[in-house]
């Protein structure tokens, strides 16, 4: 092992905290702004001279931001839900099993990944409205999981290429059918590799702007990214700083929230023990 | 508990590699046999097509008379211990356990009798509630065999299951398993490439080779008796010395000199229309310092000079090395067994011979000695096929 020696430890300690810094900078003058009263929202200062939960209260007042925090948690549940298990079968027969095909499908996975999304926004927002899924939930949890797949399979097939196929060949002797040996054996101990996927694809959906802004019109389906563009102060001269801010911390707290409820679970190194090494 | 039946099972995958081909074996109830050979001789996949694992390309398996051929695993009714264990990491030595009973629908009452009268016969009560990443090697090993036992089926099937323990850990868990399936009574087929547990854990040994049933018998009759170059030279450590050899008029001359031959290996040879070229093969504990040898005996045999290389001792016994001139013995069964030892390609000048000799042996290492080898103990191989011309069944 490496000898750390005390200038080593400073040089790191000094080059961690600039990382940090800008990282969370921006973040903390987010967090900072929404807590400024109107008077003093320009006034410059990093901790608010006065402190005001108005913008909270503001945006709360209105049905728009609510409406849109309701559409943002179901759209992106309903669409992480469905990537995950739809990307957990795909993945777990494109790490297990030999078809014809499955170079193609990988590829073709691959190219859904990495297609850019901003020259497939016209042609779907023409589809959806001749489908009249323009505007409505599935049309937006549809382009989510399918640019959410790609993510998932890959993700997932790493996981589970990582597991011991004899533990599977062992449940089989044991006396269980595949579907046993899926779900008592294989699913626990993908686990950590499902909910890492989970989360990534529902940081994906929560904080897609592109297709949010594109496909939705109304409150109906509009997510929380695109509702902040529509945000407006009391009167059309007031700028809405505070209000945005505020929204911004709002829609922050789930993702935080996701990230540490399933942190605990995804634990290295869960399958140790299986076999030996 | 059932006997278990390969009639003509044959193994060809779809790129047309033949893995198993025409394997015929009768397993009796209650037996212990050995599938035994180098890698790629088809043994595991002659275990897997038992499980079920592996699909049956050709000829039928029957488990206590009924053909399996189309069954899943899980309805053969059949035990497998994995090289790897392959215990389930997400629960504890007793869920592990009483895994295929939960599977079988037992109720919980008969599940908690049975894994604690599994874990009492395999001393493993202290670490019921422990994770198998928290064992150690033999630990999990007792496990995964625990695993099998629980539910009582008609046969143990076991994979290399000691191959994953240290050399020390590894004798005493195949003298358990030996114990455990005397007290079961459990028809098991078990898969190794060690000889020494081949020799040591079975009724009966079936050598194999490139796929096809070498030998079938029991340990001490392969040795005894093996059929061809093959078995000879893969059982028994130290291997079996092999020389080029040439019969002439009831003699040999070999690199060791010229032999008489005794009425027993004349006869097996006329018999079995020897041809003039042949591989002469002795064991190493039929050679002896021939001055430790009394003067009957050194008439039955044959004596020689040769340079000690290397001396093994081992306290109750010698094992002294030497070189021969006159070439090596060369058949495709020896290149074979060379492949699997790892030796082949190994430059040879001549052929190396080594011989068990009594502790009592004065011979030294780098000093000329006087052997003598028993030539009644001879057996002459066909370089051709590699068939044992001196094979007797009794």
């Amino acid at each position: 092992m490496a000898v750390i020696t005390t200038g080593k430890r400073v040089r790191w300690t000094i080059i961690d905290v600039i990382v940090v810094v800008y990282a969370l900078v921006p973040v903390l003058w987010t967090l900072s702004l929404s807590f400024k009263s109107k008077a003093t929202i320009g006034d410059g200062s990093f901790i608010p001279q006065e402190w005001s939960v108005q913008s909270y209260v503001d945006i709360f007042q209105t049905n728009d931001f609510l409406l849109a925090l309701v559409n943002s948690i179901g759209i992106s549940l309903i669409a992480t839900a469905i990537a995950v298990v739809l990307g957990t079968m795909a993945a777990y027969a494109i790490a297990r099993l030999d078809f014809p095909g499955k170079t193609a499908l990988v590829g073709f996975s691959l190219l859904v990944a990495m297609f850019p999304q901003v020259s497939l926004v016209s042609p779907l927002f023409s589809i959806e409205r001749s489908l009249s899924l323009f505007d409505t939930w599935p049309g937006l949890i549809l382009p989510y999981i399918t640019f959410a797949l790609p993510l998932a399979i890959y993700t997932l097939s790493a996981f589970f290429r990582e597991i011991p196929w004899e533990l599977e060949k062992a449940a089989k002797m044991d006396g269980a059918t595949p579907a046993q040996a899926f779900r008592r054996v294989i699913a626990p101990l993908a686990a950590p590799g499902v909910f890492t996927t989970a989360i990534l694809v529902f940081i994906f959906c929560w904080n897609d702007f592109l297709f949010a802004i594109s496909l939705t019109a109304t409150t109906r389906s509009r997510t929380v990214p695109a509702a902040l563009q529509f945000f407006t102060g009391a009167s059309q001269f007031e700028d809405p700083t505070g209000q945005i801010c505020a929204a911004a911390v709002v829609i922050t707290i789930p993702i935080v929230l996701f990230v540490l409820f399933f942190q605990r679970r995804i634990v290295a190194g869960l399958t140790s023990g299986a076999v030996k090494g | 508990m059932a006997e278990i039946v390969l009639d003509k099972v044959t193994k060809r995958y779809a790129d047309g590699a033949l893995a198993v081909s025409d394997v015929n074996i009768e397993i009796a109830d209650g037996e212990f046999v050995i599938l035994v050979g180098p890698s790629g001789c088809g043994k595991s996949t002659t275990l897997n097509m038992i499980a079920g694992l592996e699909d049956i390309t050709g000829g039928e398996l029957r488990i206590g008379g009924v053909r399996m051929n189309e069954k899943a695993p899980k309805d053969r009714d059949i035990a497998m211990v994995f090289q790897s264990y392959a215990l389930y990491p997400h629960m504890t030595v007793r869920e592990n356990m009483a895994f295929p009973l939960r599977l079988a629908k037992v109720d919980n009452a008969t599940v908690t009798r049975k894994v604690e009268e599994a874990a009492a016969i395999l001393d493993l009560k202290a670490h019921l509630d422990r994770k198998p990443a928290n064992l150690s090697g033999g630990q999990r090993q007792r496990v995964a065999m625990g695993r099998a036992i629980v539910r009582s089926p008609k046969a143990f099937l076991m994979d290399e299951p000691l191959s994953n323990l240290d050399a020390k850990l590894r004798g005493q868990m195949r003298t358990s398993v030996s114990r455990l399936q005397k007290q079961l009574g459990t028809t098991t087929v078990y898969v190794t490439h060690d000889q020494t547990e081949a020799m040591t854990l079975g009724d009966r040994v079936v050598v194999l080779r490139g796929g096809l049933v070498q030998q079938i018998g029991a340990p001490q009759f392969l040795y005894d008796h093996p059929a061809n170059l093959f078995v000879a030279g893969f059982i028994g450590a130290p291997a079996m010395n092999f020389l080029p050899a040439t019969l002439e008029n009831g003699s040999l001359s070999t690199p060791l000199g010229t032999v008489a031959l005794t009425d027993r290996v004349r006869r097996a040879a006329e018999a079995a229309d020897a041809p003039r070229e042949v591989i002469m093969g002795v064991r190493p504990e039929h050679f002896e310092d021939a001055s430790l040898v009394d003067a009957a005996a050194l008439d039955r045999g044959a004596s020689f000079d040769a340079q000690v290389e290397v001396l093994e001792s081992m306290g109750a016994e010698k094992f002294a090395y030497f070189s021969v001139e006159g070439g090596e013995a060369h058949a495709s069964d020896l290149a074979d067994l060379a492949a699997d030892a790892g030796s082949a390609g190994v430059p040879d000048t001549g052929s190396q011979v080594v011989t068990r000799l009594s502790a009592a042996s004065a011979v030294a290492e780098g000093q000329p000695a006087k052997f003598w080898f028993d030539t009644d103990k001879v057996q002459l191989f066909d370089p051709a096929s590699g068939a044992n011309l001196t094979y007797s069944a009794d």
